[in-house]
């Protein structure tokens, strides 16, 4: 088992995604840092893929200009390596099956455990298809974060008997990107999700304001900002460390003032 | 048949697809399942196929360019007389009337070439559904003329500007806009490519080509051919000719993938001489890519063999060498182009020209025993002003 369940246990939980290698390395790591100084519980560090299906605009420019600097599965690994030297909180990777197909299954979950990174969530392997990596994250205590859709319906109850660390629950329909609204009902299936596990679940996509990650820690067990941070990264570049730190901190109480 | 319960051909295939997908692609597998025994369905398909499509396609024998070439004899499988100019009517009505089936109201699909595009755009226009179409931007520029077509047929066309702005890119978008869009709406993916049950599908549509060959071949010849060549972008028209001789393994199986400006050049197309095995746009299978596993930007003349990968049936007869797979340049690819109009007055698709150029390599060191057939999958009108830029010369479409 990894390290992710201490992220739920100080209350509701506040998950930051950051792409890495955007706008440089060097601001990812100032940016990790702040959002841990601010409260986040949980970090989610994207590798960054040529062609991120799962994604919206505003994370697929973050991934193509993380790329165009030169960004490789390797610098990430060595960004870690050195950010886990201050840093405790659990982090987790959010990349797509071929970064970690091709480094080598085996080579590149070794080295999450070794560079103790606790979870990799994977948008393009769902259920059927998690034997491609799921052996490897046993034997090594990484977890392979399972997702549940607003369309998973009957799925829900053989993904979540099955999942580990924490579930990750899409709110909308389509790709990451904020949004004004969420229509879903998410305590409905939250509901479905409690008879099967007792692992924390947070949701993610299209949360931007304080109001809405308050809403979304009452009904779950945390929110996950992506959209809405890389935006920051894109306005204010190599300053945004103290931005995203700022943002991270009103997010974060918003979430805190829901109960437990 | 080599199709197990996950969509696997050996160890290509599967299912790498969002949780947000997976009930989609699961009713369209059981819809599929149902829907291709029942009589109903079938006998809709065959009456679309042959009225409105134009079915059984030619074969024809070209015997001024067997004659030239002096070696084997040539059968041209002329996918260029369907309506809409290409063999990817067959994929379209099967997948169209599939959708109106489950309920589906409106059409999206990725197009590189454009012919895909206008298949779709058609189809749509026949059953009344409505239509988006992702193209890249690139290509929109490349292909104007179908760009036209597409719009002129009553649907939307969406230039693509992400990443490379080319297929792979429309692939993607259009698979963006099926995770946030599913009720109303079906992902009429254009080749033998994605998750599984496409591939299957796509495959099962286009398998009239081999059907029909076989029999007009016996016809004519009273026996099997010992090639059957055709050219390989996703894979779809070649699967089509080569499925029904796959068991009739005294029969040679040849797919001829786009080199670009050459195979040990970075402006090439060719996954499996230049690609490796990997996870992308719901497969497994040959992709062309980085040490990271970043997917390579591809090139080659033809906007519809310009994709990064190869369907996982395709990577699966690569590795049991039922099927080869060979490369073919630009250059090899316009040369057979103009031979092909000059010799037997048959403009082909810029795509079925890399068919035709392997051909004309092959056929002089065989016998007149042998016999070749060559897929002609589309017509060539829309490369005309490519082909002529290609020579340095500028014409207005």
């Amino acid at each position: 088992m990894s390290n992710i369940h201490c992220a739920f246990e100080h209350g509701k939980a506040f998950i930051p995604f950051i792409t890495c290698g955007y706008p440089d390395i060097e601001t990812t790591k100032a940016v990790v840092r702040e959002a841990v100084k601010n409260g986040a519980d949980l970090i989610e560090l994207g590798i960054p893929f040529s062609d991120p299906t799962a994604e919206g605009v505003v994370i697929q420019s973050a991934n193509y200009s993380a790329l165009k600097t030169g960004i490789t599965t390797d610098k990430v690994f060595d960004m870690v390596r050195e950010l886990r030297n201050d840093i405790h909180i659990p982090m987790v990777f959010m990349t797509y099956a071929n970064v970690i197909f091709s480094y080598g299954t085996k080579r590149f979950i070794s080295t999450c455990r070794d560079i103790q990174i606790d979870g990799i969530i994977v948008p393009d392997v769902p259920f059927e298809e998690k034997d491609e990596f799921l052996p490897e994250c046993k034997r090594y205590g990484v977890d392979l974060i399972s997702m549940i859709a607003p369309t998973s319906e009957d799925r829900i109850a053989k993904i979540a008997h099955e999942a580990e660390g924490f579930l990750y629950i899409v709110s909308s329909l389509g790709v990451t990107g904020t949004r004004s609204e969420i229509t879903t009902d998410l305590k409905a299936i939250i509901n479905v999700v409690r008879k099967h596990t007792s692992i924390p679940c947070a949701i993610g996509f299209g949360i931007s304001t304080p109001e809405q990650a308050k809403r979304m820690s009452e009904i779950s067990d945390g929110a996950i900002v992506g959209s809405a941070i890389i935006k920051i990264l894109a306005e204010y570049g190599s300053d945004s460390p103290v931005h995203v730190g700022e943002y991270v901190r009103s997010m974060k109480n918003a979430v805190h003032t829901v109960r437990h | 048949m080599m199709t197990n319960k996950k969509g696997r051909f050996g160890v290509h295939g599967g299912q790498y697809i969002p949780e947000t997908l997976m009930n989609a692609v699961t009713e369209l597998e059981i819809a599929y399942d149902f829907y291709k025994n029942d009589s109903e369905f079938n006998e809709e398909l065959s009456r679309l196929f042959n009225d409105y499509a134009g079915r059984p396609s030619r074969l024809y024998y070209a015997e001024r360019m067997t004659r030239d070439l002096g070696g084997a004899k040539i059968y041209l499988k002329r996918e260029d007389l369907n309506h809409t100019g290409a063999h990817k009517i067959n994929n379209v009505l099967g997948q169209a009337l599939l959708a109106k089936r489950m309920g589906k109201t409106r059409l999206i699909a990725e197009t590189g070439a454009g012919q895909h595009g206008v298949a779709t755009a058609t189809a749509a226009a026949l059953m009344g559904m409505s239509c988006v179409v992702f193209m890249g931007e690139e290509d929109t520029k490349r292909q104007a003329l179908n760009v036209y077509r597409m719009r002129l047929l009553g649907a939307e066309v969406i230039p693509v500007k992400t990443g490379t702005s080319t297929l792979k890119d429309a692939v993607s978008e259009a698979f963006r806009e099926w995770t946030s869009r599913i009720d109303d709406t079906h992902y009429c993916l254009g080749s033998v490519m994605g998750p599984h049950p496409f591939p299957t599908i796509v495959r099962d549509f286009q398998a009239v080509i081999s059907r029909e060959i076989k029999a007009q071949i016996l016809e004519r010849e009273n026996r099997r051919p010992d090639y059957v060549i055709a050219c390989v972008g996703g894979g779809s028209n070649a699967i089509g000719s080569f499925y029904h001789f796959i068991e009739d393994e005294n029969v040679k199986l040849i797919g001829c993938e786009a080199a670009g400006r050459g195979v040990d050049t970075f402006e090439t197309a060719a996954t499996i001489s230049t690609g490796k095995l990997g996870i992308f746009h719901g497969m497994k299978s040959y992709f062309c890519q980085d040490e990271y596993g970043q997917i390579a930007p591809v090139y080659s003349i033809s906007a519809g063999l310009d994709y990064p990968g190869i369907g996982p049936e395709h990577a699966y007869l690569h590795d049991t060498g039922r099927a080869e797979y060979v490369a073919v340049t630009d250059e090899e690819a316009v040369n057979a182009f103009e031979y092909l109009s000059r010799t037997e007055g048959i403009i082909p698709a810029i795509e079925s020209a890399h068919a035709v150029s392997y051909a004309m390599k092959l056929a002089p060191s065989l016998s007149r025993e042998n016999i070749i057939v060559i897929t002609i999958s589309g017509r060539g009108d829309k490369d005309c002003a490519s082909v002529a830029r290609y020579r340095g010369e500028n014409i207005d479409e």
